[in-house]
């Protein structure tokens, strides 16, 4: 199975790269663009578990190593 | 005097701290980042660099090698850690400090020479400085931008654990309170992300690091 895992920067961290990244839609022609926030995405591949038991150990690696939670947060699909 | 220096895939300061600890008349043991054991060091240096590739986060995956396992051990029993720049990330994203170094608001890297002021004189490696002492040392440094919450903010400023700060308009990063460096509770672990060995040799330029290597083998 798939752990879907994205970490993203939290609410009012300042995220300098989105912030450039915005300028450069902007630039572009992409005057519409209001904000954009710039995270991460990471696959984990697992054997088939039980999708709590897969969730509670996802979420352990999140929590241990693939997210910083003094600024990131993160959301995980299965 | 024995002083234990860490070198992680993609370590490039760690010569230089070998260096500085020499030039202070202490021996040096190098650790390396799959060793369960900092044997017999009395202090550790953990360098900066760019460990693992700075892959996923700058520190993330050193703070999880076996060294700091034993790091930590030797940190809990009063054992003197000095991070520096990837040392200081790798000792946040470790537990031993805390807040997080963010990337540089400005998003450049920034490699220049700061004045960097001493807040607090009762830790490991800034015990012969004054309070208030102004002392120039290069930055080299992505991520140096630190941040923590206000409950940690608040934290940090009541127990004295600001250790380091840039001086007054000399903020590289858009660190939050002009941070530079900061220490543990027990005032036995400290990080920061100016670079204290690059000034011990006037050949390079300057000697305003060497009382903090004098400090931390005291």
């Amino acid at each position: 199975m798939l752990a879907k895992v994205y970490v993203t920067l939290k609410q009012g961290v300042l995220d300098p790269q989105g912030k450039a990244v915005g300028h450069a839609l902007g630039t572009l022609g992409f005057k519409e663009v209001e904000d954009v926030r710039i995270g991460k995405y990471i696959e984990v591949t697992l054997p088939d578990l039980p999708k709590d038991k897969a969730e509670a150990r996802v979420k352990e690696m999140c929590e241990g190593l693939l997210a910083n939670t003094v600024i990131e947060s993160y959301r995980i699909e299965l | 005097m024995k002083v234990g220096v860490i070198t992680f895939p993609a370590s490039n300061c760690d010569q230089d701290c070998v260096s500085a600890v020499k030039r202070m008349g202490a021996s040096v043991v190098s650790l390396w980042h799959r060793d369960a054991s900092v044997q017999d060091v009395d202090a550790v240096i953990i360098p900066g660099g760019f460990s693992y590739g700075d892959y996923l986060r700058c520190g993330a995956m050193a703070a999880h090698s076996p060294i700091m396992a034993a790091v930590k051990q030797f940190a809990a029993k009063g054992g003197r850690v000095l991070g520096i720049c990837n040392g200081f990330q790798i000792l946040t994203e470790s537990g031993l400090l805390p807040g997080v170094l963010m990337r540089n608001a400005h998003l450049k890297f920034v490699c220049r020479t700061v004045a960097v002021k001493i807040v607090n004189t009762q830790t490991a490696v800034t015990s012969r400085y004054k309070s208030g002492q102004i002392l120039q040392m290069p930055v080299a440094h992505m991520e140096g931008n630190y941040f923590a919450d206000a409950t940690t903010l608040a934290t940090l400023k009541k127990n004295n654990q600001i250790v380091f700060q840039y001086a007054d308009g000399q903020n590289p990063n858009g660190a939050i309170d002009n941070i530079a460096g900061i220490c543990n509770e027990a005032r036995n672990v400290v990080g920061l992300m100016p670079h204290p060995e690059r000034v011990c040799d006037p050949l390079l330029g300057g000697t305003d690091g060497v009382e903090l290597f004098k400090a931390l083998l005291q």
